[in-house]
C-alpha cells in the first residue's frame, strides 16, 4: 500500500489562447501530505479538476498506483472543490449521506460515517439543519466532511484552510495527518504558506501551469540562500559593509539579516559584531517557505514578461 | 483504520440515487404541495358541483290529489316520451298538496280542471313542465275526440308511436357531448400545467447544482448522463403524481357520482392516453429545459431562457381551449397534434373527445417519441459540455460544439 502513488504526468490544458497547465508533473505518496502552493491562476484548481475528472485534460495523464484513474478510481477520491459545493436547501445530515451513498456506501455505512465526521468536525448537532443556515465556518466543515465521508482512498483539498478558524484548522489538520498515517496520499493546495510548511511532508511549488520546485520542505529551503542573524543592539550602520564575501540583506529592528558568499567566514562577521558590543543573538538562518515562494515565483515571472 | 469495500455504484444504482433524493427534495416543497392541493382538490369539485347541479335538476316532483290518481300513470308515461324524469306522488287533497308546494317537496301540483290541467306551482312553472301538461291536455282532448269519431284512442296511439323518421348520416358525426368535452379539457390542462411546472422544476434544479456548484463534486462520482437522468427520472415521477392524482380522483368522483356516465373503459382509455401523453410530453420537454438550465449559472436567468421553449406547449393549449369546444374536427388542431411539441396537448384532446383515429394517434406518437430521442442526443450533449461551466450564460451553438 505505500508504495501506491498519485502520478500526475504531463498534464497540459488550455482555454482557447490561454496556457493553464503545461506539463504539470509531480506525484503523491501513499502516507504523504502534500502542499501546492503557487500564485493565483498558477494552475492548482485546474490541476485538481483534471485528477478528479470533472475537467479534460489536453494532454497527459493521471495514474493512481500505476494505473491512468477512472471513474471508478474517482469515487475513491475525497474531493474538496475551490468553489465550495454544497445543496443550501439540503438537511446537511441527509446531504452527507446522499453524497456518501453516491460514492458506494450501503445505507448503514453512509449513516454511521456520517454520524462520525460530524462528531468529529463538531457539526454533529446541525445534522438536521439546512446548509444554507450554516454559518461560513460550520458549512466549510460540512464540506470537509463531504470529502471525507466515503472514506476515501486519495484526499483532493482545495484551499481546504481559506476560511476556517484556528481551532478548525486544528482539527482539520489533525484529521489530515491522520489520514496521512492511514496510507492515505493527501494533495491540498493553500495560500497560508506557514501552515503548508508545518504539515505537508512535501511541497510542490507551480508557476504559470507548471511545477517549478518540488521537495520537503527542508530540502527546498537547503536549496535557497542561507541567512545570518545578527542582532548586536549598538552597532552603527554599515558595521558589516567592509568584511569579504557579505552582502547585508536588510534589517529587522537592531537586527541585521546578511547572506554569506562563497569565501566568507561567518565567524570574521561575528568577529566584527563583537567588536561593536554586546551580541544578542548570532544564527544561520535558511530561508522560509514564504521567502522561498517569493524567490521562485517574481525570479522567473520576469523574464517571462520580457519575452510576453 | 480499514476502509469498508468500495464496489463502485453502477448506473442503475446511481440514477436511483440521484432520483430518489430530487422526489424526497421536492416532495416536500411548497410549490409541489400547493399545485398538488389545487388541482386535487379541482378534481373532486368539477364533478361534485356538476353532479348535485344535477340532482337539483333531477326527477321533477309532481303531487296529485287522491281523486285524479288516473293522471299519475298518463304523467309519467308521457313524461318518459319526452324524456323528462318525473315522481308522481298522491296527496290527500288540494290543501295538502298546496302545503307541499309552498314548502318545496313537490315542484307542482296538478289536478284536472274542466279546460285540462290546473297547476300549482311556487312561482312559476317550469318550461318542460309546462310543455308536460299541455301535451298531456292535448292528447286527452285527442283522444275524446278519436273516440268521438267512433276511432279507437289506443289503436291511434299505436300508429302514431311507430312512425320514425329515417336518418342517413353521409358523414357521422362524433359523440360530442359535454362530458368528453369536460375530460379533453381537464385531460389537456393537466397535461399543460403538469408540463410545465416538471419543465421549470427540471430547469431550476440544473441550475441550483450549478449556482450552488455541487455540481462539481457530484461528477467527480457520477457521469453526467446519469446525474441527467436521475434528475430528469425523478422529477417526472413527481410529474406523474401531480397528474395521476387529480386525474384519478376526478374520473373516480365522476364515475362513482354518476356525473361521469361515460363507460369505464372509455374514461380509463383516456387516462391511460393522457399518461402514455404526460410520459412522451415529458421526456420531449425535461430534456430540453435540462439542457437549457445547465448553460445559466443563476436562478434569475432561468425565467427568461424557458419561455421560448415553452412557447408551442402555450400555444397548443390556446388554440385546444379555443377551438376544440366549438369545432373539435378543426383540421387546425388535427395538424398540430401531429407536431411533437403539440402532441403532448392536443393529441390526448381529441383522444378524449372520440374524434382521433387510430393511425393518427399511433403515428403522432412515433413522431414523438422519434423527435424525442433527436433531443436528446443534443440536449445530452449541451448538458454535458455546459453544465460545469459557470459565469455568463453559454451560448447554445456553444455549448452544442464543445469538446
Amino acid at each position: 500500500m505505500s508504495d501506491r502513488r498519485l502520478e500526475v504526468d504531463g498534464v497540459s490544458k488550455r482555454y482557447g489562447d490561454t496556457v493553464a497547465l503545461s506539463g504539470m508533473t509531480f506525484e503523491v505518496r501513499a502516507g504523504e501530505i502534500f502542499g501546492f502552493v503557487g500564485s493565483n491562476g498558477a494552475g492548482k484548481t485546474t490541476t485538481m479538476r483534471i485528477a478528479l475528472g470533472v475537467l479534460a485534460a489536453d494532454a497527459g495523464e493521471v495514474r493512481w498506483d500505476g494505473v491512468p484513474v477512472t471513474l471508478e478510481t474517482r469515487s475513491r477520491i475525497g474531493y474538496m472543490p475551490e468553489e465550495r459545493g454544497l445543496y443550501p436547501r439540503m438537511k446537511v445530515g441527509e446531504q452527507l449521506q446522499y453524497l456518501a451513498r453516491l460514492h458506494g456506501l450501503t445505507k448503514a455505512d453512509a449513516v454511521r460515517a456520517t454520524a462520525e465526521w460530524t462528531e468529529r468536525l463538531g457539526v454533529a448537532g446541525r445534522m438536521g439543519d439546512e446548509v444554507q443556515k450554516l454559518s461560513l465556518g460550520n458549512q466549510q466543515r460540512v464540506q470537509l466532511a463531504a470529502a471525507l465521508v466515503h472514506h476515501p482512498e486519495i484526499l483532493v483539498l482545495d484551499e481546504p484552510f481559506s476560511g476556517l478558524d484556528p481551532v478548525a484548522v486544528d482539527v482539520m489538520s489533525e484529521v489530515l495527518r491522520e489520514k496521512c498515517a492511514d496510507g492515505v496520499p493527501v494533495i491540498f493546495s493553500s495560500h497560508q504558506l506557514d501552515l503548508v510548511e508545518r504539515i505537508s511532508d512535501r511541497v510542490g511549488i507551480v508557476r504559470a501551469g507548471s511545477m517549478v520546485a518540488v521537495g520537503t520542505v527542508a530540502e527546498l529551503r537547503a536549496g535557497g540562500t542561507e541567512e545570518l542573524v545578527v542582532d548586536a543592539p549598538q552597532a552603527p550602520p554599515g558595521w558589516a559593509d567592509g568584511l569579504p564575501g557579505i552582502t547585508v540583506v536588510r534589517h529587522e529592528g537592531a537586527r541585521t539579516v546578511l547572506t554569506l558568499g562563497q569565501d566568507a567566514d561567518d565567524q570574521a562577521v561575528l568577529r566584527a559584531a563583537m567588536a561593536t558590543g554586546p551580541v544578542r543573538e548570532f544564527a544561520r538562518r535558511l530561508p522560509s517557505l514564504t521567502e522561498l515562494f517569493r524567490h521562485v515565483v517574481s525570479a522567473q515571472d520576469k523574464p517571462e514578461e520580457a519575452a510576453a | 483504520m480499514m476502509t469498508p469495500d468500495k464496489l463502485r455504484i453502477g448506473s442503475r444504482e446511481a440514477i436511483r440515487l440521484v432520483a430518489v433524493r430530487e422526489i424526497t427534495v421536492r416532495i416536500r416543497s411548497k410549490a409541489f404541495l400547493i399545485l398538488l392541493g389545487i388541482t386535487a382538490a379541482a378534481a373532486v369539485a368539477i364533478p361534485l358541483i356538476s353532479h348535485y347541479a344535477n340532482l337539483s335538476s333531477g326527477p321533477t316532483r309532481i303531487a296529485v290529489v287522491q281523486q285524479d290518481a288516473a293522471l299519475a300513470p298518463t304523467l309519467q308515461a308521457t313524461a318518459a316520451q319526452l324524456g323528462q324524469k318525473v315522481t308522481v306522488s298522491t296527496v290527500a287533497d288540494h290543501a295538502t298538496g298546496v302545503d307541499q308546494v309552498k314548502s318545496g317537496d313537490v315542484a307542482v301540483l296538478a289536478e284536472s280542471g274542466p279546460q285540462g290541467i290546473q297547476a300549482t306551482v311556487k312561482k312559476t312553472l317550469s318550461t318542460p313542465l309546462n310543455q308536460l301538461f299541455q301535451v298531456v291536455d292535448q292528447q286527452t282532448a285527442l283522444n275524446d275526440q278519436i273516440t268521438k269519431l267512433g276511432g279507437n284512442p289506443a289503436t291511434v296511439g299505436q300508429a302514431v308511436a311507430s312512425t320514425k323518421v329515417q336518418v342517413t348520416e353521409l358523414q357521422p358525426a362524433k359523440a360530442q357531448n359535454g362530458q368528453r368535452l369536460t375530460i379533453a379539457i381537464g385531460a389537456a390542462l393537466l397535461l399543460y400545467m403538469t408540463l410545465m411546472f416538471v419543465g421549470q422544476s427540471v430547469a431550476q434544479g440544473v441550475v441550483e447544482e450549478k449556482s450552488s456548484r455541487v455540481v462539481e463534486l457530484l461528477l467527480s462520482t457520477l457521469r453526467p448522463w446519469q446525474l441527467l437522468a436521475g434528475k430528469v427520472f425523478g422529477t417526472g415521477l413527481l410529474g406523474l403524481i401531480q397528474m395521476l392524482v387529480p386525474a384519478v380522483l376526478g374520473v373516480g368522483v365522476g364515475l362513482s357520482t354518476g356525473a361521469l356516465n361515460l363507460s369505464l373503459g372509455s374514461s380509463v382509455g383516456t387516462v391511460a392516453w393522457a399518461l402514455v401523453w404526460y410520459g412522451v410530453g415529458f421526456a420531449l420537454y425535461a430534456l430540453v429545459f435540462a439542457a437549457l438550465g445547465a448553460t445559466v449559472s443563476r436562478q434569475e436567468d432561468v425565467g427568461g431562457l424557458v419561455l421560448p421553449a415553452t412557447a408551442p406547449l402555450i400555444l397548443a393549449w390556446v388554440v385546444g381551449i379555443s377551438v376544440v369546444p366549438s369545432n373539435p374536427e378543426s383540421s387546425l388542431v388535427e395538424w398540430l397534434s401531429m407536431v411533437p411539441p403539440c402532441a403532448p396537448v392536443l393529441m390526448p384532446m381529441r383522444i378524449a373527445m372520440g374524434v382521433a383515429p387510430l393511425w393518427q394517434m399511433l403515428l403522432s406518437l412515433v413522431l414523438a417519441i422519434a423527435f424525442s430521442v433527436l433531443l436528446l442526443r443534443f440536449a445530452g450533449r449541451i448538458y454535458r459540455n455546459a453544465v460545469l461551466r459557470s459565469g455568463a450564460r453559454i451560448p447554445l451553438r456553444e455549448a452544442l460544439k464543445a469538446a
